[in-house]
């Protein structure tokens, strides 16, 4: 019964394809599994956004969206209706037709993400050995489109938005990938799937996820502040910056591309959940091993939108960065950090079984986060600047 | 130490989360068309014209002396003057207005119309739902739209209505008894006038 509803999805599948004749069941097995992400992420990103703007509503005690339907629950479809049947403006001097192409590739270089994540047991739509490494090249194609959506628009906002996102999004790419790195050097695999199944043990019913040890805590905390300014989430919004860049690189959009824009954004948003689930929280695998009964796919959905709770609970408190702020954050502060856990994870894996190597890699680790957030406040890195006039 | 303050936000923020569902005085949002408070006294939108009594178009205070018409900064005022006088509230003789229309869509609110009038007839009103879906008719008010008894007055700005009946009763026995000054006299110059034309 558990065995069923934990493969529901996958034996669905199976049954669909067994109609089609025997050449075309391995295309269709893909096309289906498209399809369901096609259907499945666009669905809970219109939920996403109506949580979000009533959970950012509470975060400061006023109510959100309650007027369409009860309790605002059919917002996200009044919003779909406004955006399908806004005009679509394209400006007269605007490069056409990479102005229609960039929301385009951002959707579709977004959704081929998730192409490679296991959402569940069995349930990976390309099982790859090199996933991780597609993910990043797919990844890092999302800033060509806000590049082109930025340059083709003939707007100076969008101009300088798209700059500020390009520049946003290199630093940041950097420690990402390299916080992952330390996932890849201790399970010894590129593949996600291995990644997950090698946190897929227990210990007097404890999960052996990878936040759960030194070097997993810090790369999953550096991670999340490069997955956040990957995906243009606040406090890292700056590419889009309302009060001072109108809307940034998508301020000449408008209508369905607007949307489509704004898709992109959220869905960009659960695939880097996904894989931070899947690369630091165990992804599908249990909490508990008492748990293990409910399906695996709902725990990679659950630790999924917790994530994304936690984005939203930032949104509701950090202001916006300044530029400085952000590079000298990303190339003086998270950067060095992720380089050292390289190092720190390399040194896990040599120390053995025993406890000391969680003294030593938690002693380096809590040293140069003590000594280096020390030194970059009293350098005004990442603190607040002082004007000197002002004095 | 570094990440300190972001704890601390973040901890403020779950507070508000979780406080607006248990707590609501948190919430201090008037849903507006369901809920309301009420009209501040002090609160002054869009003229009307006050009128005695009961019939709306025989008690205007209005003389169309147009004043405001002249004074109003956007123009918005429009007043056409009668050709005859009528009786106003206090029996005197005065000319109306025929037309009185202000346009909602050019009104700013200034109240310089308020200030100007020497008759107490124009005052602000605290309403403010005044949109509409007909922009040509619906936004200009005539005087039969624009026309306010004075109990109306009373309600909604309760302290300026008493100073400004006040006023008018003090003006009103001024007139009274300069009249009956001026009728006495009158009548005694015919009394001291008659026994000597007598014969």
């Amino acid at each position: 019964m558990f065995e069923t509803l934990d493969q529901i999805f996958v034996l669905l599948a199976h049954w669909l394809v067994s109609f089609l004749p025997a050449a075309w069941q391995a295309a269709g097995g893909v096309l289906l599994g498209v399809v369901a992400i096609v259907l499945v992420f666009p669905t809970l990103f219109a939920l996403t956004v109506l949580l979000e703007r009533k959970g950012l509503g509470r975060m400061q005690n006023r109510y959100g969206p309650n007027r369409v339907g009860p309790y605002g629950i059919l917002q996200p479809i009044a919003d779909a209706v406004k955006s399908l049947t806004k005009e679509d403006v394209v400006p007269l001097s605007a490069d056409a037709a990479v102005h229609f192409l960039a929301p385009v590739v951002l959707v579709v270089a977004v959704f081929m993400g998730f192409a490679v994540l296991p959402m569940g047991r069995n349930m990976v739509l390309v099982n790859m050995d090199a996933g991780l490494l597609f993910y990043f090249a797919i990844g890092a194609s999302t800033e060509l489109s806000v590049f082109m959506a930025g340059w083709s628009s003939r707007n100076k906002y969008s101009l300088l938005g798209a700059m500020r996102a390009v520049a946003q999004m290199i630093s940041y790419e950097v420690p990402l990938l390299l916080s992952s790195v330390a996932v890849v050097m201790i399970t010894g695999s590129l593949s996600p799937v291995k990644i997950v199944e090698a946190q897929n043990h227990y210990t007097w019913g404890l999960p052996h996820w990878y936040i759960f040890t030194p070097w997993g805590l810090a790369g999953f905390l550096m991670f999340a502040i490069a997955a956040t300014a990957e995906t243009n989430r606040s406090p890292f919004d700056l590419p889009e910056g309302e009060s001072e860049l109108v809307a940034g690189y998508f301020t000449e959009y408008s209508g369905f591309k607007f949307a489509l824009f704004f898709l992109g954004e959220y869905v960009a948003m659960f695939s880097v959940s996904g894989l931070g689930t899947t690369l630091f929280l165990g992804g599908w695998s249990a909490p508990f091993s008492f748990l293990n009964w409910a399906p695996s796919w709902f725990w990679f959905f659950s630790k999924m939108m917790v994530s994304i709770f936690v984005f939203i609970w930032m949104r509701g408190t950090l202001p916006r960065l300044r530029q400085d702020q952000l590079m000298n954050f990303a190339w003086k502060f998270v950067l060095p950090m992720t380089l050292l856990n390289l190092f720190v994870a390399g040194l896990w894996r040599f120390l053995g079984d025993g406890w000391q190597r969680w003294v030593v890699c938690s002693a380096i680790l809590l040293a140069a986060y003590a000594v280096m957030g020390r030194v970059g406040m009293y350098r005004e890195h990442f603190g607040p600047r002082r004007y000197r006039y002002a004095e | 130490m570094l990440g300190e303050g972001i704890l601390k936000g973040l901890a403020e923020t779950a507070r508000n989360f979780a406080g607006s569902f248990v707590s609501a005085e948190r919430l201090t949002t008037v849903q507006y068309p369901e809920q309301r408070i009420p009209a501040f006294e002090a609160a002054r939108v869009f003229p009307f014209l006050v009128y005695d009594g009961g019939d709306w178009e025989a008690g205007l205070r209005c003389v169309a002396c147009q004043i405001c018409e002249k004074e109003c900064p956007p123009k918005c005022i429009f007043i056409e003057k009668s050709k005859d006088k009528k009786p106003d509230a206090m029996g005197k003789a005065q000319f109306y207005p025929t037309r009185f229309d202000i346009d909602v869509s050019v009104c700013m609110s200034c109240q310089i119309c308020v200030e100007v009038c020497p008759f107490e007839a124009i005052k602000m009103d605290t309403d403010f739902e005044l949109s509409t879906d007909d922009r040509f008719g619906g936004l200009l008010h005539d005087r039969k739209q624009l026309a306010r008894s004075n109990e109306y007055y009373h309600q909604i700005h309760p302290t300026e209505a008493a100073e400004v009946d006040a006023r008018l009763a003090a003006e009103r026995s001024k007139a009274d008894a300069k009249a009956r000054v001026a009728t006495e006299s009158a009548a005694a110059k015919a009394a001291a006038a008659r026994p000597a034309g007598g014969d």
